[in-house]
Protein backbone atom coordinates (compact mmCIF):
# COMPACT_ATOMS: atom_id res chain seq x y z
CA UNK A 1 0.00 0.00 0.00
CA UNK A 2 3.01 2.45 1.02
CA UNK A 3 4.34 1.72 -2.73
CA UNK A 4 1.04 2.59 -4.06
CA UNK A 5 0.84 5.71 -2.61
CA UNK A 6 3.97 6.85 -2.89
CA UNK A 7 3.76 5.98 -7.12
CA UNK A 8 0.83 8.22 -6.15
CA UNK A 9 2.48 10.83 -4.49
CA UNK A 10 5.44 10.60 -7.17
CA UNK A 11 2.75 11.53 -9.96
CA UNK A 12 1.51 14.40 -7.83
CA UNK A 13 4.92 16.01 -7.41
CA UNK A 14 5.58 15.64 -11.48
CA UNK A 15 2.53 17.94 -11.61
CA UNK A 16 2.40 20.18 -8.77
CA UNK A 17 6.57 21.22 -10.42
CA UNK A 18 4.91 21.90 -13.71
CA UNK A 19 1.58 23.47 -12.96
CA UNK A 20 1.19 24.56 -16.42
CA UNK A 21 0.28 21.22 -17.78
CA UNK A 22 -3.05 21.13 -15.28
CA UNK A 23 -3.69 24.89 -16.36
CA UNK A 24 -3.38 24.35 -19.83
CA UNK A 25 -5.92 21.12 -19.53
CA UNK A 26 -8.67 23.83 -17.67
CA UNK A 27 -8.12 26.53 -19.94
CA UNK A 28 -8.79 24.21 -22.67
CA UNK A 29 -11.83 22.98 -21.26
CA UNK A 30 -13.12 26.55 -20.74
CA UNK A 31 -12.34 27.83 -23.92
CA UNK A 32 -13.59 25.00 -25.92
CA UNK A 33 -16.89 25.42 -23.75
CA UNK A 34 -17.20 29.27 -24.70
CA UNK A 35 -16.74 28.32 -27.70
CA UNK A 36 -20.53 26.73 -28.40
CA UNK A 37 -22.39 30.11 -27.33
CA UNK A 38 -20.09 31.62 -30.29
CA UNK A 39 -21.06 29.51 -32.27
CA UNK A 40 -23.90 28.74 -31.56
CA UNK A 41 -25.90 32.05 -30.33
CA UNK A 42 -26.75 33.24 -27.22
CA UNK A 43 -30.10 32.55 -27.20
CA UNK A 44 -30.57 31.10 -23.10
CA UNK A 45 -32.77 28.55 -23.85
CA UNK A 46 -30.79 26.98 -26.44
CA UNK A 47 -27.46 27.06 -24.28
CA UNK A 48 -29.43 25.45 -21.00
CA UNK A 49 -30.44 23.06 -23.19
CA UNK A 50 -27.28 22.04 -24.76
CA UNK A 51 -25.16 22.37 -21.75
CA UNK A 52 -24.75 18.99 -20.15
CA UNK A 53 -23.77 17.50 -23.78
CA UNK A 54 -21.39 20.67 -24.64
CA UNK A 55 -19.96 20.68 -21.06
CA UNK A 56 -19.27 16.58 -21.19
CA UNK A 57 -17.82 16.86 -24.46
CA UNK A 58 -15.74 19.59 -23.61
CA UNK A 59 -14.78 17.45 -20.50
CA UNK A 60 -14.01 14.39 -22.37
CA UNK A 61 -11.57 15.94 -24.88
CA UNK A 62 -9.60 17.73 -22.15
CA UNK A 63 -9.14 14.56 -20.04
CA UNK A 64 -7.98 13.09 -23.44
CA UNK A 65 -5.52 15.97 -24.24
CA UNK A 66 -3.83 15.75 -20.45
CA UNK A 67 -3.14 11.74 -21.41
CA UNK A 68 -0.45 11.98 -23.86
CA UNK A 69 2.33 12.60 -21.40
CA UNK A 70 1.03 9.67 -18.80
CA UNK A 71 3.07 6.80 -19.76
CA UNK A 72 5.46 8.64 -22.27
CA UNK A 73 7.53 10.49 -20.00
CA UNK A 74 8.14 7.47 -17.60
CA UNK A 75 8.49 5.57 -21.68
CA UNK A 76 11.22 8.11 -22.04
CA UNK A 77 13.32 8.12 -19.48
CA UNK A 78 13.09 4.49 -18.49
CA UNK A 79 10.93 5.13 -15.35
CA UNK A 80 9.03 2.55 -17.18
CA UNK A 81 11.42 0.06 -17.24
CA UNK A 82 11.93 0.14 -13.62
CA UNK A 83 7.95 -0.36 -12.93
CA UNK A 84 8.24 -3.11 -15.00
CA UNK A 85 11.30 -4.67 -12.94
CA UNK A 86 9.99 -3.78 -9.47
CA UNK A 87 8.39 -6.49 -7.31
CA UNK A 88 5.26 -4.72 -7.39
CA UNK A 89 2.20 -5.70 -9.66
CA UNK A 90 1.95 -3.89 -12.30
CA UNK A 91 -1.88 -3.56 -12.32
CA UNK A 92 -1.84 -1.77 -9.06
CA UNK A 93 1.01 0.61 -10.56
CA UNK A 94 -1.29 0.97 -13.32
CA UNK A 95 -4.53 1.98 -10.93
CA UNK A 96 -2.08 4.55 -8.95
CA UNK A 97 -1.07 6.20 -12.12
CA UNK A 98 -4.82 6.44 -12.83
CA UNK A 99 -5.24 8.04 -9.47
CA UNK A 100 -2.94 10.34 -9.42
CA UNK A 101 -4.42 11.28 -13.69
CA UNK A 102 -7.73 11.51 -12.28
CA UNK A 103 -6.58 13.58 -9.00
CA UNK A 104 -4.76 15.87 -11.34
CA UNK A 105 -7.37 16.45 -14.50
CA UNK A 106 -11.15 14.53 -13.30
CA UNK A 107 -11.14 16.22 -10.09
CA UNK A 108 -10.53 19.77 -11.07
CA UNK A 109 -12.30 19.57 -14.33
CA UNK A 110 -15.69 18.48 -12.12
CA UNK A 111 -14.83 21.38 -9.71
CA UNK A 112 -14.68 23.69 -12.75
CA UNK A 113 -17.89 22.74 -14.20
CA UNK A 114 -20.08 24.18 -12.01
CA UNK A 115 -18.51 28.20 -12.94
CA UNK A 116 -19.28 27.06 -17.00
CA UNK A 117 -22.45 25.40 -15.90
CA UNK A 118 -23.35 29.04 -14.31
CA UNK A 119 -22.91 30.38 -18.00
CA UNK A 120 -24.54 28.16 -20.17
CA UNK A 121 -27.57 29.32 -17.22
CA UNK A 122 -28.08 25.86 -15.85
CA UNK A 123 -30.16 25.54 -12.61
CA UNK A 124 -29.09 24.38 -9.26
CA UNK A 125 -30.60 20.76 -9.82
CA UNK A 126 -28.20 20.77 -12.96
CA UNK A 127 -25.64 22.12 -12.04
CA UNK A 128 -24.96 19.39 -8.86
CA UNK A 129 -25.88 16.59 -11.45
CA UNK A 130 -22.94 17.86 -13.56
CA UNK A 131 -20.82 18.44 -10.55
CA UNK A 132 -21.64 14.75 -9.14
CA UNK A 133 -21.41 13.28 -13.05
CA UNK A 134 -18.10 14.68 -13.80
CA UNK A 135 -16.96 13.02 -10.34
CA UNK A 136 -18.34 9.52 -10.93
CA UNK A 137 -17.77 9.45 -14.76
CA UNK A 138 -14.17 10.71 -15.09
CA UNK A 139 -12.21 8.22 -13.39
CA UNK A 140 -13.79 5.87 -16.59
CA UNK A 141 -12.32 7.99 -18.84
CA UNK A 142 -8.82 8.27 -16.59
CA UNK A 143 -8.67 4.27 -16.96
CA UNK A 144 -9.55 3.97 -20.64
CA UNK A 145 -7.68 7.23 -21.50
CA UNK A 146 -5.09 5.55 -19.74
CA UNK A 147 -5.74 2.39 -21.78
CA UNK A 148 -5.55 4.14 -25.21
CA UNK A 149 -2.12 5.73 -23.71
CA UNK A 150 -0.84 2.58 -22.97
CA UNK A 151 -1.42 0.83 -26.22
CA UNK A 152 -0.08 3.87 -28.44
CA UNK A 153 3.58 4.23 -26.23
CA UNK A 154 5.76 4.48 -28.98
CA UNK A 155 3.13 4.40 -31.83
CA UNK A 156 3.79 6.80 -34.97
CA UNK A 157 1.16 9.90 -34.71
CA UNK A 158 0.06 8.28 -31.34
CA UNK A 159 -2.18 11.62 -30.10
CA UNK A 160 -4.75 11.01 -33.07
CA UNK A 161 -4.67 7.03 -32.64
CA UNK A 162 -5.29 7.45 -29.25
CA UNK A 163 -8.51 9.21 -29.40
CA UNK A 164 -9.64 7.65 -32.33
CA UNK A 165 -9.11 4.06 -29.51
CA UNK A 166 -10.42 5.81 -26.77
CA UNK A 167 -13.51 7.90 -27.80
CA UNK A 168 -15.82 4.80 -28.54
CA UNK A 169 -14.61 3.51 -25.25
CA UNK A 170 -16.12 6.63 -23.81
CA UNK A 171 -19.44 6.96 -25.38
CA UNK A 172 -21.57 4.98 -22.70
CA UNK A 173 -20.18 7.37 -19.78
CA UNK A 174 -20.73 10.61 -22.04
CA UNK A 175 -24.21 9.36 -22.79
CA UNK A 176 -25.31 8.72 -18.79
CA UNK A 177 -23.07 11.98 -17.53
CA UNK A 178 -24.69 13.75 -19.69
CA UNK A 179 -28.24 12.15 -19.50
CA UNK A 180 -28.04 12.93 -15.53
CA UNK A 181 -28.15 16.64 -16.21
CA UNK A 182 -30.52 16.53 -18.51
CA UNK A 183 -31.92 14.27 -15.96
CA UNK A 184 -31.85 16.73 -13.23
CA UNK A 185 -33.30 20.10 -15.40
CA UNK A 186 -36.28 18.25 -16.87
CA UNK A 187 -37.01 16.87 -12.96
CA UNK A 188 -36.53 13.57 -13.38
CA UNK A 189 -34.92 11.70 -10.42
CA UNK A 190 -30.82 11.36 -11.49
CA UNK A 191 -30.43 8.11 -9.39
CA UNK A 192 -30.64 6.00 -12.39
CA UNK A 193 -27.78 7.55 -14.62
CA UNK A 194 -25.85 8.21 -11.88
CA UNK A 195 -26.08 4.73 -10.62
CA UNK A 196 -25.16 3.75 -14.27
CA UNK A 197 -22.31 5.92 -14.19
CA UNK A 198 -20.96 4.65 -11.24
CA UNK A 199 -21.37 1.02 -11.94
CA UNK A 200 -19.26 2.09 -15.37
CA UNK A 201 -16.57 3.15 -13.34
CA UNK A 202 -16.80 -0.09 -11.63
CA UNK A 203 -16.52 -2.06 -14.68
CA UNK A 204 -13.94 -0.31 -15.27
CA UNK A 205 -11.82 -0.51 -12.65
CA UNK A 206 -12.15 -4.55 -12.34
CA UNK A 207 -11.12 -5.05 -15.95
CA UNK A 208 -9.19 -2.15 -17.46
CA UNK A 209 -5.58 -2.14 -14.94
CA UNK A 210 -5.09 -5.37 -16.38
CA UNK A 211 -5.60 -4.24 -20.05
CA UNK A 212 -3.16 -1.29 -19.19
CA UNK A 213 -0.55 -3.84 -17.44
CA UNK A 214 -0.43 -6.24 -20.48
CA UNK A 215 -0.23 -3.07 -22.95
CA UNK A 216 2.55 -1.51 -20.65
CA UNK A 217 4.40 -5.17 -20.09
CA UNK A 218 4.20 -5.23 -24.35
CA UNK A 219 5.65 -1.97 -24.55
CA UNK A 220 8.59 -2.70 -22.68
CA UNK A 221 9.59 -5.81 -23.87
CA UNK B 1 -0.46 -34.03 -26.58
CA UNK B 2 -3.92 -35.28 -26.81
CA UNK B 3 -5.37 -35.72 -29.86
CA UNK B 4 -9.02 -32.89 -29.59
CA UNK B 5 -6.03 -30.30 -29.05
CA UNK B 6 -3.42 -31.54 -31.87
CA UNK B 7 -6.65 -30.54 -33.52
CA UNK B 8 -7.26 -27.94 -32.42
CA UNK B 9 -3.78 -26.07 -33.51
CA UNK B 10 -3.52 -28.11 -37.00
CA UNK B 11 -3.24 -24.48 -38.49
CA UNK B 12 -1.23 -22.60 -36.71
CA UNK B 13 1.94 -23.30 -38.30
CA UNK B 14 1.75 -21.03 -41.39
CA UNK B 15 3.37 -23.41 -43.64
CA UNK B 16 0.48 -26.04 -43.01
CA UNK B 17 -2.16 -23.39 -43.01
CA UNK B 18 -0.69 -22.55 -47.06
CA UNK B 19 -0.95 -26.01 -47.95
CA UNK B 20 -4.82 -26.11 -46.54
CA UNK B 21 -5.90 -22.95 -48.00
CA UNK B 22 -4.30 -23.66 -51.73
CA UNK B 23 -6.27 -26.83 -51.79
CA UNK B 24 -9.72 -25.72 -49.79
CA UNK B 25 -9.90 -21.85 -51.14
CA UNK B 26 -11.12 -22.64 -55.12
CA UNK B 27 -13.33 -25.19 -53.33
CA UNK B 28 -14.39 -22.49 -51.15
CA UNK B 29 -14.89 -19.87 -53.75
CA UNK B 30 -16.84 -21.81 -56.17
CA UNK B 31 -19.26 -22.70 -53.38
CA UNK B 32 -19.52 -19.19 -52.12
CA UNK B 33 -20.63 -18.15 -56.31
CA UNK B 34 -23.07 -20.25 -55.98
CA UNK B 35 -24.41 -19.80 -52.81
CA UNK B 36 -24.23 -16.09 -53.22
CA UNK B 37 -26.33 -16.26 -56.55
CA UNK B 38 -28.93 -18.60 -55.05
CA UNK B 39 -29.24 -16.53 -52.03
CA UNK B 40 -29.36 -13.27 -54.60
CA UNK B 41 -31.74 -15.11 -56.28
CA UNK B 42 -34.34 -15.93 -53.32
CA UNK B 43 -33.56 -12.17 -51.91
CA UNK B 44 -34.50 -10.29 -55.05
CA UNK B 45 -37.01 -12.49 -57.23
CA UNK B 46 -38.76 -15.24 -55.02
CA UNK B 47 -38.94 -13.24 -51.35
CA UNK B 48 -42.30 -10.95 -51.34
CA UNK B 49 -42.81 -7.73 -51.88
CA UNK B 50 -43.90 -6.36 -48.23
CA UNK B 51 -47.10 -4.80 -48.08
CA UNK B 52 -46.09 -1.43 -46.59
CA UNK B 53 -42.39 -0.60 -47.69
CA UNK B 54 -42.58 -2.46 -51.22
CA UNK B 55 -39.38 -3.29 -52.80
CA UNK B 56 -37.09 -1.71 -50.36
CA UNK B 57 -37.55 -4.40 -48.04
CA UNK B 58 -34.77 -6.44 -50.27
CA UNK B 59 -32.17 -4.07 -48.60
CA UNK B 60 -32.83 -6.35 -45.90
CA UNK B 61 -31.12 -9.28 -47.03
CA UNK B 62 -28.19 -7.97 -47.48
CA UNK B 63 -28.56 -5.29 -44.62
CA UNK B 64 -29.30 -7.48 -41.82
CA UNK B 65 -26.71 -10.38 -42.75
CA UNK B 66 -23.84 -7.56 -43.03
CA UNK B 67 -24.45 -6.56 -39.67
CA UNK B 68 -24.83 -10.52 -38.48
CA UNK B 69 -21.06 -10.58 -40.13
CA UNK B 70 -19.68 -7.13 -38.93
CA UNK B 71 -20.39 -8.50 -35.15
CA UNK B 72 -19.23 -11.70 -35.59
CA UNK B 73 -15.97 -10.46 -37.01
CA UNK B 74 -15.30 -8.22 -34.00
CA UNK B 75 -15.50 -11.29 -31.73
CA UNK B 76 -13.61 -12.90 -34.29
CA UNK B 77 -10.59 -10.55 -33.59
CA UNK B 78 -11.06 -10.79 -29.50
CA UNK B 79 -10.92 -14.63 -30.39
CA UNK B 80 -8.04 -14.06 -32.65
CA UNK B 81 -6.40 -11.57 -29.76
CA UNK B 82 -6.70 -13.75 -27.27
CA UNK B 83 -4.91 -16.70 -29.39
CA UNK B 84 -2.18 -14.35 -29.58
CA UNK B 85 -1.77 -13.10 -26.63
CA UNK B 86 -2.54 -16.59 -24.86
CA UNK B 87 -0.57 -19.07 -27.17
CA UNK B 88 1.40 -16.17 -29.07
CA UNK B 89 0.13 -18.08 -32.44
CA UNK B 90 1.88 -16.78 -35.11
CA UNK B 91 -0.79 -17.24 -36.88
CA UNK B 92 -3.51 -15.32 -35.35
CA UNK B 93 -1.80 -11.89 -35.84
CA UNK B 94 -1.27 -12.45 -39.28
CA UNK B 95 -5.18 -13.44 -39.66
CA UNK B 96 -6.65 -10.70 -37.55
CA UNK B 97 -4.47 -8.26 -39.27
CA UNK B 98 -6.25 -9.69 -42.51
CA UNK B 99 -10.09 -10.06 -41.15
CA UNK B 100 -10.17 -6.19 -39.35
CA UNK B 101 -10.54 -5.20 -43.02
CA UNK B 102 -12.96 -7.04 -43.80
CA UNK B 103 -15.05 -6.57 -40.93
CA UNK B 104 -14.91 -3.36 -41.33
CA UNK B 105 -16.22 -3.45 -45.08
CA UNK B 106 -18.99 -5.29 -43.39
CA UNK B 107 -19.88 -2.87 -40.87
CA UNK B 108 -19.64 -0.09 -43.67
CA UNK B 109 -22.19 -2.39 -46.17
CA UNK B 110 -24.60 -2.32 -43.00
CA UNK B 111 -24.41 1.77 -42.20
CA UNK B 112 -24.73 2.26 -46.06
CA UNK B 113 -27.70 0.13 -46.90
CA UNK B 114 -29.30 1.26 -43.58
CA UNK B 115 -29.10 4.27 -44.85
CA UNK B 116 -30.53 3.67 -48.36
CA UNK B 117 -33.35 1.86 -46.26
CA UNK B 118 -34.13 4.75 -43.79
CA UNK B 119 -34.19 7.59 -46.55
CA UNK B 120 -37.87 6.04 -48.08
CA UNK B 121 -38.70 4.66 -44.66
CA UNK B 122 -38.51 7.22 -42.13
CA UNK B 123 -37.68 10.16 -44.17
CA UNK B 124 -34.01 10.35 -43.36
CA UNK B 125 -30.52 9.05 -44.64
CA UNK B 126 -29.65 8.95 -40.41
CA UNK B 127 -31.31 8.65 -37.15
CA UNK B 128 -29.90 9.17 -34.19
CA UNK B 129 -31.16 5.60 -32.88
CA UNK B 130 -29.05 3.26 -30.25
CA UNK B 131 -28.63 0.33 -32.92
CA UNK B 132 -27.79 2.55 -35.32
CA UNK B 133 -25.09 4.67 -33.40
CA UNK B 134 -23.44 1.33 -31.75
CA UNK B 135 -22.61 0.18 -35.44
CA UNK B 136 -21.07 3.21 -36.34
CA UNK B 137 -18.84 2.82 -33.00
CA UNK B 138 -18.13 -0.63 -34.12
CA UNK B 139 -17.03 0.48 -37.19
CA UNK B 140 -15.07 2.98 -35.72
CA UNK B 141 -13.36 0.03 -32.86
CA UNK B 142 -12.75 -1.43 -36.08
CA UNK B 143 -10.83 1.69 -37.56
CA UNK B 144 -9.18 1.97 -34.80
CA UNK B 145 -7.99 -1.81 -34.68
CA UNK B 146 -6.70 -0.87 -38.24
CA UNK B 147 -4.74 1.72 -37.91
CA UNK B 148 -3.65 -0.02 -34.51
CA UNK B 149 -1.79 -2.53 -36.00
CA UNK B 150 -0.57 -0.65 -38.83
CA UNK B 151 1.41 2.24 -36.11
CA UNK B 152 4.03 0.35 -35.35
CA UNK B 153 7.51 0.27 -36.73
CA UNK B 154 7.69 -3.17 -35.25
CA UNK B 155 4.71 -5.11 -36.85
CA UNK B 156 4.94 -7.42 -33.28
CA UNK B 157 3.86 -4.35 -31.19
CA UNK B 158 1.04 -2.99 -33.54
CA UNK B 159 -0.09 -6.56 -33.46
CA UNK B 160 -0.02 -7.12 -29.73
CA UNK B 161 -1.84 -3.91 -28.75
CA UNK B 162 -4.41 -4.54 -31.61
CA UNK B 163 -5.01 -7.85 -29.69
CA UNK B 164 -5.61 -6.36 -26.18
CA UNK B 165 -7.45 -3.62 -27.88
CA UNK B 166 -9.75 -6.17 -29.53
CA UNK B 167 -10.60 -8.10 -26.34
CA UNK B 168 -11.17 -4.59 -24.26
CA UNK B 169 -14.13 -3.56 -27.57
CA UNK B 170 -15.45 -7.24 -27.75
CA UNK B 171 -17.35 -5.66 -24.96
CA UNK B 172 -19.27 -3.39 -27.11
CA UNK B 173 -20.54 -6.14 -29.13
CA UNK B 174 -23.03 -7.16 -26.66
CA UNK B 175 -23.90 -4.01 -25.90
CA UNK B 176 -25.10 -3.63 -29.84
CA UNK B 177 -27.40 -6.64 -29.71
CA UNK B 178 -28.81 -5.29 -26.36
CA UNK B 179 -29.32 -1.88 -26.96
CA UNK B 180 -32.26 -2.24 -29.07
CA UNK B 181 -33.62 -3.35 -25.76
CA UNK B 182 -32.20 -0.70 -23.71
CA UNK B 183 -32.96 2.02 -24.97
CA UNK B 184 -35.46 1.04 -27.75
CA UNK B 185 -35.95 3.92 -30.22
CA UNK B 186 -36.80 4.32 -33.71
CA UNK B 187 -35.14 1.05 -34.60
CA UNK B 188 -37.98 -1.88 -34.67
CA UNK B 189 -36.65 -4.49 -32.01
CA UNK B 190 -35.04 -7.91 -32.73
CA UNK B 191 -37.26 -10.38 -34.32
CA UNK B 192 -35.23 -13.46 -35.35
CA UNK B 193 -32.88 -14.03 -32.60
CA UNK B 194 -35.60 -13.60 -29.50
CA UNK B 195 -37.07 -15.90 -27.10
CA UNK B 196 -40.20 -17.89 -28.45
CA UNK B 197 -38.87 -18.69 -31.86
CA UNK B 198 -38.63 -15.79 -34.88
CA UNK B 199 -40.99 -13.75 -35.10
CA UNK B 200 -40.70 -13.29 -38.99
CA UNK B 201 -42.72 -14.85 -41.84
CA UNK B 202 -41.28 -18.32 -43.35
CA UNK B 203 -41.13 -16.32 -47.02
CA UNK B 204 -38.94 -13.86 -45.53
CA UNK B 205 -36.59 -15.60 -42.93
CA UNK B 206 -35.43 -18.33 -45.67
CA UNK B 207 -33.93 -15.64 -48.38
CA UNK B 208 -32.23 -13.80 -45.19
CA UNK B 209 -30.75 -16.96 -43.88
CA UNK B 210 -29.81 -17.97 -47.72
CA UNK B 211 -27.56 -14.51 -48.29
CA UNK B 212 -26.18 -14.70 -44.41
CA UNK B 213 -24.92 -17.88 -45.23
CA UNK B 214 -23.59 -17.09 -48.42
CA UNK B 215 -22.23 -13.79 -47.22
CA UNK B 216 -20.77 -16.10 -43.62
CA UNK B 217 -19.21 -18.00 -47.12
CA UNK B 218 -18.03 -14.84 -48.52
CA UNK B 219 -16.30 -13.55 -45.00
CA UNK B 220 -14.55 -17.01 -44.76
CA UNK B 221 -12.91 -17.08 -48.18
CA UNK B 222 -11.88 -13.22 -48.41
CA UNK B 223 -10.27 -13.77 -44.43
CA UNK B 224 -8.25 -17.09 -45.78
CA UNK B 225 -7.03 -15.25 -48.73
CA UNK B 226 -6.39 -12.09 -47.07
CA UNK B 227 -4.37 -14.47 -44.60
CA UNK B 228 -2.77 -15.73 -46.85
CA UNK B 229 -1.20 -12.80 -48.76
CA UNK B 230 -0.34 -11.38 -45.29
CA UNK B 231 2.15 -14.46 -44.28
CA UNK B 232 3.67 -13.54 -47.89
CA UNK B 233 4.01 -9.93 -46.99
CA UNK B 234 5.57 -10.98 -43.52
CA UNK B 235 7.90 -13.38 -45.34
CA UNK B 236 8.78 -9.56 -47.45
CA UNK B 237 9.48 -7.67 -44.79
CA UNK B 238 11.44 -10.72 -42.99
CA UNK B 239 13.75 -10.87 -46.43
CA UNK B 240 13.97 -7.29 -46.87
CA UNK B 241 15.25 -6.15 -43.71
CA UNK B 242 18.42 -5.24 -43.10
CA UNK B 243 20.14 -7.77 -41.34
Amino acid sequence: MSRFLALIARDLRLVWRRPGDLGMVLAFFAIACVLFPLGIGPETNLLQRIAGGVLWCAALFAALLSLDRLFLADFEDGALDLLLAAPFPLEMAAVAKCVAHWLTTGLPLALLAPLLGVAFDLDGAGIAALCLGLLLGTPTLSLIGALAAALTLGARRGGALMALLALPLCVPTLIFGAGAVEAATTGEGLATHLGLLAALALMALATVPWAIAAALRQAGE
Amino acid sequence: MSRPAANLHFLANPARFRRFVARVLPALWLVTAASLAGGLWLALVTAPVDYQQGHTVRIMFVHVPSAWLSMAGYALLAGLGASLLVWRHPLAALMARAAAPVGACFAAICLLTGSLWGKPMWGAWWVWDARLTSMLLLFFLYLGHIALTRAYDNPDRGDRAAAILALVGVVNVPVIKFSVDWWHTLHQPASVVKIGGPTIHPTILWPLLAMAAALLLLFVALVLMRTDSEIDRRRLELAERPS
